[in-house]
């Protein structure tokens, strides 16, 4: 087992050894010669930079609306519902996820398109449905995501003591300021977790957007569209830097505000 | 806790109105399952039954479906059991290179599902080959265990950090040998969270088809796979959303069972 | 009050990892063995592109570059087994349903057992390829010539696939499929990409691409365009004809003027296109909802669109020709069951399943004899199967390399290049 994590590590290490080399213009065959261009390409042209942004806001969105949606439910269910409905509720939340992704997604277009689900109940309210495009995939992917979410926020607040809770109301302190002071603290750790999730998955996805998206693309996609054409392993292993990249960002992001060993 | 009637009732509006909103993208499956049109378009054209025939006379699907159960068992196991291991080292205990872990479980994830599948594939190529071991369950096994390990991982951790060591320092001090303290102080702690791990580990798993398709070779098809695949054969593509219908009900037995076996006897123990 | 190692959890396991990382030792052994796995995995690679290189040097290979792969001479007995890419619908054995099999006769008679594996996107076929685990593949000609280039496959003795003899002249030595008079796989089966719109709301039909390329277009919003770097070709074929001063001869042969100006005419188009289609379910659900009125799509599409009798459309082949696909089953350089592989061949283009295959996909069949064997008997009229003077107006996808597929020498832009155009123009 070990071994293959070796040789897992070892293949991407060469990937991205391989992000500093180039492609004979004609076989397509790789030139083991380091060279920056690839870089130097997903830097200068601004195509790169606007996509790459584009996808740090989707994904950064879709962290924040799950993140605003789970920790309320979460602690409706750890906190207030019965030890039975609590399974139950746990069990509800987790069934959409048996309901294969691709299904879900084009359930979702079905939802969004014209003369579709959205329009259809939107229409006597005289509202316009957004259609395809950015909005329909951040809120997709905040859907899908979002059980990823609850689930661990949920198991960080199971395990908080209600005594403290009690004590925070006895002392004098509104369910607002006991939110705020108790619940937020401790759910933080679990947050990150969840959070680990959803934004990576949703940098890394390329498939919602193809079918949401309209004619809008992710960096996910840059990364997909490169990588089986002749031979631009190197250019697509430069662009999966940048996801890569981001993610260490947030991890040391959030390593510096101390959450996670203050506890 | 004491919180006021009004606040209760706002949280447990707002959940039921998550629920639904989990709920309504399944609701259009289901009846685009009885839409007569070949590519689900809304609103349905009439009722019809013909794609749960055609489901139900379908071999691809259960062999797929029993795969990729397959698949998904196996690599949550693994996932469980290098998850926690990790997991543990990382909370309880300081040594060079901890910092890396946290990367470098999370960077299979967080890499392009495509990025991953290739450096599997060549990887399984150079290291598997020698050994007479081609592509196959094994290899997606393996391959769903890089990523789903993050996922275990992540809930443990978070489970350890917040509850501290100080309770199994105090097993040990009261003479309780390591089995013992696993057993009655450790593991009571985390199995809520190693459920939710494993649960959604092995959706992860069940899901996923990117690294699958670089790792599965030639002789073997997950359900992801069978359903992305029908999506781009012609006539066929409404099955899928029998598929799903039927997914959840299969499932929802497994998942409530899985939530009381979390609770256990241990459901009153808070610390 | 301290744990000691072993008082946790797993505390065996721990103590195991604890050793690994925290002694200097042992980490620098666990790094030595990354490096070594790294050099092993870079000498791996390094070995194949050096063969790769190594026949292109070699003076006397076929022209421009083909690795050389040698020619089957003769067949022995089947190897019991077969690896298959293909596209979904194309190797179909009847356990999606009952009724749509034409692998199990095959493997009835040869005795090869018949694994597939469905490819998405040309793309992938080609990575899948690369990797020398399958037999062969049905490769679109945007993949074709990657994989001849690349030395992933070997070419056809066409002496040896009997049935070859009555596919449709117009398929046989084209540039997608051949080099120098070699052929590089067995034609399976063809279809244009159309000029699709809506037959209410789109009046008149359109018979020009301009329709889709006109900025000032009143369906704004409402047109689509297909999402590969290879739709770049359909902007090129627009302007061979409205502006022939660029002097462009062939689509796929685009200098850098040429380019340029194919792809600002695609970033001017991006400004009325609705959404980009790849899958054919999307682009179905596009028409039937309204969400598209008009744009480029396939022959399938239409007959989907219309059979649900929600929408009607309208198809045809613009004034200005088309660009279409022309899909080519190729055998693997690194076969394992090359023999099992030519038996494919010849099956797949005998008329019966040659029949079966085209009209299940819907797409005009390559073997002249399938048409008699179609159930619909006006299908080979519908997809123009023997119109040698419909085909002759369609540019098959063909893939983009360095050296101009109408010989200007090496200053045309290769695929990779279109790749990253086509992710400029989406923005």
């Amino acid at each position: 087992m070990l071994w293959l994590v070796v040789a897992y590590l070892g293949s991407l290490i060469v990937m991205f050894v391989a992000a500093f080399w180039s492609t004979n213009d004609f076989t397509g065959a790789l030139v083991r010669k380091f060279t920056t261009n690839n870089f130097h390409t997903l830097i200068t042209e601004s195509v790169y930079r606007t996509i790459a942004v584009r996808s740090i806001v989707v994904a950064s969105i879709v962290t924040i609306v799950d993140a605003v949606v789970a920790i309320p439910i979460a602690f409706f269910m750890a906190k207030i519902l019965s030890p039975r409905w609590r399974r139950i509720m746990v069990a509800l939340v987790l069934l959409p996820l048996w309901a294969s992704y691709l299904v879900k997604a084009y359930a979702w277009r079905t939802i969004f398109s014209e003369g579709g689900v959205l329009a259809w109940v939107a229409s006597p309210f005289n509202i316009h449905t957004p259609g395809y495009g950015l909005g329909a995939t951040t809120a997709v992917l905040a859907y899908l995501w979002l059980p990823y979410m609850i689930l661990p926020v949920f198991a960080g607040l199971e395990r908080l003591p209600d005594s403290l809770l009690d004590a925070s109301s006895d002392l004098g302190a509104n369910a607002w300021r006991t939110f705020r002071t108790i619940v937020l603290p401790i759910t933080y750790p679990a947050f990150i977790a969840g959070s680990i999730f959803t934004f990576s998955l949703s940098m890394g996805d390329y498939i919602i957007v193809k079918i949401v998206g309209g004619k809008s693309q992710l960096f996910a996609n840059v990364v997909y569209d490169n990588i089986g054409t002749a031979g631009n392993l190197p250019f697509a292993a430069a662009a999966a830097m940048v996801p890569v990249v981001t993610i260490i960002a947030y991890l040391l992001m959030v390593r510096r505000s101390g959450a996670l060993d203050n506890l | 806790m004491n919180l006021s009637k009004r606040a209760r009732r706002a949280l447990g509006a707002f959940s039921g109105l998550v629920l639904l909103i989990l709920y309504i993208p399944l609701l259009v499956v289901l009846v685009n399952s009885f839409n007569p049109a070949k590519t689900f378009s809304w609103p349905p054209t009439g009722f019809s039954t013909k794609w749960w025939s055609r489901a139900i006379a379908n071999e691809g699907v259960r062999t797929a479906f029993v795969t990729s159960v397959k698949a998904g068992l196996g690599a949550t196991s693994i996932a469980l059991l290098l998850g926690t291991m990790a997991a543990f080292a990382v909370a309880r205990y300081t040594f060079f290179g901890r910092e890396a872990i946290s990367l470098l479980v999370i960077l299979p994830i967080a890499l392009p599902g495509i990025v991953t599948g290739i450096a599997l594939n060549s990887a399984f190529t150079t290291f598997l080959k020698p050994f007479g071991i081609g592509f196959g369950l094994f290899t997606v096994i393996v391959g769903h265990a890089t990523f789903c390990i993050v996922v275990v991982y992540n809930n443990v951790l978070a489970r350890l950090r917040r509850v501290g060591a100080t309770l199994e320092e105090a097993s040990g001090d009261l003479g309780a040998n390591t089995f013992q303290t696993f057993r009655y102080v450790t593991f009571p702690t985390i199995r809520s969270s190693l459920v939710a791990g494993a649960l959604l580990a092995f959706a992860l798993s069940f899901d996923e088809i990117v690294v699958t398709t670089f790792t599965s070779g030639a002789s073997i098809k997950t359900l992801p796979q069978w359903i992305f695949d029908n999506l781009f054969r012609p006539n066929q593509a409404p099955v899928i959303n029998v598929v799903a219908a039927c997914l959840i009900v299969a499932f929802a037995l497994p998942v409530w069972l899985s939530q009381r076996l979390s609770d256990g006897a241990a459901a009153g123990g808070r610390i | 009050m301290i744990v000691t190692i072993g008082n946790g959890a797993s505390g065996c396991y721990l103590e195991g990892m604890m050793k690994l990382r925290s002694k200097k030792r042992t980490l620098t052994l666990s790094t030595l063995s990354i490096a070594a796995a790294t050099i092993l995995l870079l000498a791996g690679c390094s070995s194949s592109s050096n063969s790769s290189a190594g026949t292109t040097s070699t003076p006397g290979a076929a022209a421009g570059g083909v690795p050389n792969v040698p020619l089957a001479k003769a067949l022995g007995q089947g190897e019991g087994a077969l690896n298959l890419i293909a596209w979904a619908g194309y190797a179909e054995n009847g356990s999606n349903d009952k009724t749509v099999d034409w692998v199990t006769p095959f493997e009835k008679t040869t005795g090869c057992k018949v694994n597939v594996k469905i490819g998405n996107t040309s793309d992938e076929m080609v990575t899948l390829m690369k990797t020398g685990q399958y037999d062969g593949v049905s490769a679109s000609g945007d993949a074709t010539l990657r994989l001849i280039y690349g030395g992933d496959v070997a070419p056809v003795n066409t002496s040896l696939v009997p049935n070859y003899a009555t596919v449709s002249d117009f398929l046989k030595n084209q540039k997608w499929n051949s080099v120098a008079g070699q052929m590089y796989g067995i034609p399976h089966a063809w279809g244009a990409n159309v000029l699709t719109s809506n037959a209410s709301k789109v009046t008149p039909a359109p018979t020009s691409w301009s329709a889709v390329f006109d900025p000032k277009s009143p369906y704004k919003g409402k047109v689509t365009a297909y999402d590969s770097p290879i739709y770049i070709a359909d902007a090129a074929l627009y302007l061979m004809s409205t502006k022939p001063d660029l002097g462009i001869k062939n689509p796929y042969a685009l200098d850098d003027k040429q380019f340029t100006a194919a792809v600002d005419l695609l970033k001017a188009q991006k400004l009325i296109v609705g959404e980009y289609w790849a899958d054919y379910t999307k682009a179905v659900q596009s028409f039937e909802s309204g969400n598209t009125l008009l744009g480029t799509s396939w022959q399938v599409i239409v007959n989907m669109v219309n059979s649900d009798k929600k929408v009607k459309v309208n198809a045809t082949v613009p004034v200005e020709g088309a660009t279409g696909w022309s899909d080519t089953w190729m055998i693997s350089s690194k076969a394992a069951h090359p023999n099992c592989m030519y038996k494919w061949m010849d099956h797949i283009i005998s008329p019966k399943a040659n029949a079966q295959v085209s009209e299940y996909f819907g797409e005009a069949p390559a073997q002249t004899l399938a048409c008699a064997q179609t159930v619909d008997k006006n299908f080979c009229a519908t997809y123009h199967a023997t119109d040698a003077a419909y085909a002759s107006k369609i540019y098959y996808w063909t893939t983009p390399t360095t050296t101009c597929l109408d010989g200007r020498g090496r200053i045309c832009k290769d695929y990779a290049a279109w790749t990253q155009a086509w992710t400029a123009i989406k923005g």
